[in-house]
């Protein structure tokens, strides 16, 4: 009796294991964060959870303004001339919750997307790019005058 | 519910531009109100732009995008009159669906 409650654990606990798999890559296809990744506070977080260090490529840009008068409203971009561009992220590395937003590029869109963000103060923002399942990254500096983040 | 959103679509040779401007407080949580009370987090979380039928752009915000998102990209294989709809989700569950057409 006991030795079969033992087995019944063994099998539930594997195939427990098997789903928790199988829900792992079914989300790391889709995209490698999830919401809890905007609440990592440091750089190095971030890149971790969008997947490691990427490499500095001049193939890709950040669009964003040398100095931002408001910090509340500053107009970034991102583009990437690398081929099978899949993800593109946007960070900025002094914000309290640096990775700002993250997007995923189906084929036949552009990697080139534009939006506004806030910045605390001034600092660097940083484009990561997935191509071909490898990070590549770019990054400008911003200074901003009138910070952003309320206080 | 919130405000519509302003969507423009154009097309230039084979490339759509959607421009999308959503209505949306976007507070990160960390502002304090005049009385130092910490404003509730409210803002965008997903976004999601179809077209045809076709996924053409996922985002993911978080509190750091600026209040009233704007949002640019581009696309290949759209037509004329063909609709481009926009979904956002925000973290208090709230979502909201505006489309317009390829123009």
């Amino acid at each position: 009796m006991n030795s079969s409650r033992r087995t019944a654990i063994k099998s539930t606990g594997a195939f427990a294991s098997l789903i928790a798999l199988g829900l792992v890559t079914q989300s790391q296809a889709q995209a490698a964060v999830d919401h809890a990744s905007f609440q990592v506070k440091t750089l190095e977080d971030a890149l971790k959870a969008i997947g490691g260090t990427a490499a500095a490529s001049d193939q890709v840009s950040v669009v964003s303004p040398d100095i931002a008068e408001n910090g509340a409203v500053v107009p970034v971009g991102a583009t990437s001339k690398l081929p099978n561009t899949t993800e593109m992220y946007l960070i900025v590395e002094k914000n309290p919750t640096p990775l700002s937003c993250a997007f995923m590029i189906p084929a036949g869109t552009a990697a080139d997307v534009q939006t506004r963000l806030k910045m605390g103060q001034s600092t660097n923002v940083v484009a990561v790019v997935k191509a071909d399942g490898k990070l590549f990254s770019a990054s400008k500096e911003t200074k901003v005058t009138l910070g952003g983040c309320g206080g | 519910m919130a405000d519509p959103m302003r969507i423009r679509a154009a097309l230039a040779g084979d490339e759509t531009t959607v421009r999308v401007l959503m209505s949306h407080p976007m507070e990160p949580g960390t502002r304090k109100d005049a009385a130092g009370a910490l404003i509730p987090a409210h803002f965008i979380k997903d976004v999601e732009a179809t077209s045809a039928g076709k996924t053409v752009l996922k985002a993911m915000f978080s509190g750091s995008v600026s209040q009233n998102p704007f949002l640019s990209f581009k696309f290949k294989g759209g037509a004329k009159g063909d609709k481009v709809v926009v979904k956002w989700t925000d973290s208090k569950g709230d979502s909201r669906t505006d489309e317009a057409a390829i123009a």
